[in-house]
């Protein structure tokens, strides 16, 4: 997921030259020096495979992760956007092992650290780190601050208000008639709000937090047009951050300035800079999944009238959803700081990992027939799409709620759901970091 | 059967007291608590998915 701070094409620096937090990106991709070692396999002396590599059914991993699982597990590729080395760790086992390792980082201003976009040098200087990027102690410290609001009964407490903000958007759909397109009308908002429940964004800047936060990943604006977004949104947090300073209210920017005082382990940056990483880490993710799942579900019908029937599998299909998508695959980069031995081969201190979790998710050897849809699949819960390790997404539990709400919802007040659009016109995030789709038309 | 579980490394995942509710908890940090630390037989299945679902391996199931 850290790379989901980046946007999804390149976009000129001179627009989002401001955008310190967000690491805007690019002007044109200077490539990197290479070194023979790095765009050969010393092995065998052919080219290395590039990553990303694309999703050729929306339901399934990229077909080389299967070979690679089999043949050559934890194998090395040249990342597109500069031609630099990087290791691709691709088996369950593997994976849970490089993310549970403390001698890898998650820094990406370490040399060595696998980008998957260009980001100008000074721009990285610059860049107020992100928990999601922060090593020990300094991670567990903001951590330990935050893990309050994201516990299970914290999340139980959560739930009637998830619940009405996604009635209302199903009332608003069902006003409305079909055919609507189920990311503007409930993926995007719905995730937005939950997070402006969070952060205790005052009611009636709702709307504006809404607009900026669909603008940054709307990938029809231009760069202007997403430069703005940006930089209002920035301006807003910051405001946010002052407003609670001085006005405390019940929410987790509250509490963390409340703990803080005795911490002090943040300043006014860094809580703008966590406040970001809410909506960075909680917004698109939590959109793209409630829209693909609806999608996997409509193109299994059998499965989705079980679910109809027994709202009891519910939390089942959640986690075979979130499997079978794992849409943050390369979320889970790393950079090691001692070497590391893995599967046999052994990764020197400096070196980028990339330890997939899409590929460990459709792992044969957990997953028996791995992409089958299968809502009642027992193991389902093993899956990495939340990664493993100190970094496990912070947000699962909620993210889980909310989609648990979301898919419920829409199978029992709109039973007739169906597609309005041949799939084969469905366009797939096949560009982005985070999977999704980017409309799913839908009437019933 | 005996669990502990290392609240230093905890990170909060909750995904035991999910999972095996009257064996953990979390207490108002948010960091497990083992509620039972010699829980019943029929409970082995639920603490050991726990144990090993746990991102930051603090759980051990002796026995
Ligand atoms: C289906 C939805 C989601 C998916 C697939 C997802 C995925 C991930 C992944 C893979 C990581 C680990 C990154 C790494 O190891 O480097 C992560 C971390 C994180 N996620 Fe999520 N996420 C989702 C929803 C959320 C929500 C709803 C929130 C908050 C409102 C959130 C906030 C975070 C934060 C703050 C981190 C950093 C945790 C740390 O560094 O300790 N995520 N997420």
């Amino acid at each position: 997921m850290t790379a989901d701070i980046l946007p999804r094409r390149p976009r000129p620096a001179s627009v989002t030259g401001t955008d310190v937090t967000g690491i805007g990106a690019a002007d044109t991709v200077r490539k990197a020096a290479m070194t023979q070692s790095a765009d050969t396999a010393p092995e065998t002396g052919a080219p290395l495979p590039q990553f990303p590599m694309r999703r050729t059914c929306p339901f399934s991993e990229p077909r080389e992760y299967a070979e690679m699982r089999a043949d050559h597990p934890v194998s090395r590729a040249a990342l597109k956007v500069n031609g630099k080395p990087t290791w691709l760790v691709t088996r369950h086992e593997h994976v849970r092992q490089v993310l549970g390792d403390s001698r890898v980082s998650s820094n990406l201003k370490l040399p060595g650290y696998p980008h998957q976009f260009h980001i100008p040098e000074e721009m990285l200087a610059q860049v107020r780190l992100m928990m999601l990027n922060l090593d020990p102690p300094e991670h567990s410290a903001q951590r330990r601050m935050l893990i309050p609001e994201f516990t299970a009964r914290r999340v139980k407490e959560m739930r009637p208000r998830i619940q009405q903000i996604v009635d209302e958007h199903v009332d608003a759909m069902l006003a409305a008639g079909g055919p609507v397109d189920l990311v503007t009308a409930l993926a995007l908002p719905v995730p937005s709000l939950v997070i402006c429940e969070l952060l205790g964004v005052p009611y009636e800047d709702h709307a504006r937090f809404e607009e900026w936060s669909a603008a940054m990943m709307n990938h029809d604006l231009s760069p202007a047009e997403y430069g703005a977004a940006v930089q209002a949104l920035d301006m807003y947090l910051d405001k946010l951050v002052t407003l609670k300073e001085n006005e405390p209210g019940d929410d987790l920017i509250s509490r963390f300035l409340e703990k803080n005082r005795t911490e002090r382990i943040a300043d006014h940056v860094d809580v703008v800079t966590m406040a970001r990483l809410m909506l960075v880490g909680g917004h698109e993710t939590t959109a793209n999944m409630i829209a693909l799942g609806v999608l996997a579900l409509l193109r299994h019908p059998g499965q989705m009238a079980e679910l109809q029937a027994d709202p009891t599998l519910l939390p089942g299909a959640v986690e075979e959803l979130l499997r079978v998508f794992s849409i943050s695959d390369s979320g889970t980069a790393r950079v090691a700081v001692e070497d590391i031995e893995v599967g046999g081969v052994t990764i020197r201190a400096g070196e980028g990992i990339l330890a997939l979790n899409n590929a460990a998710d459709h792992d044969e050897s957990v997953f028996p027939d791995p992409d089958t849809l299968d809502i009642r699949r027992k193991e389902a819960r093993s899956h990495l799409a939340f990664g493993y390790g100190i970094h496990q997404c912070i947000g699962a539990n909620l993210a889980r709620a909310e989609l648990e709400a979301v898919y419920g919802t829409l199978l029992r007040r709109i039973p007739g759901l169906r597609l309005a659009a041949a799939p084969e016109e469905l366009r797939f995030k096949d560009d982005a970091m985070v999977y999704g789709v980017y409309e799913l038309p839908v009437t019933w | 059967m005996r669990v502990t579980a290392e609240r230093d490394r905890c990170v909060g995942s909750g995904q035991c007291a999910l999972l095996s509710p009257e064996v953990f908890d979390q207490d108002d940090d948010g960091l497990v608590v083992v509620l039972r630390e010699e829980p019943a037989e029929e409970l082995r299945g639920e603490v050991f998915q726990a144990a090993d679902l746990c991102p930051a391996r603090s759980i051990r199931v002796h026995g």
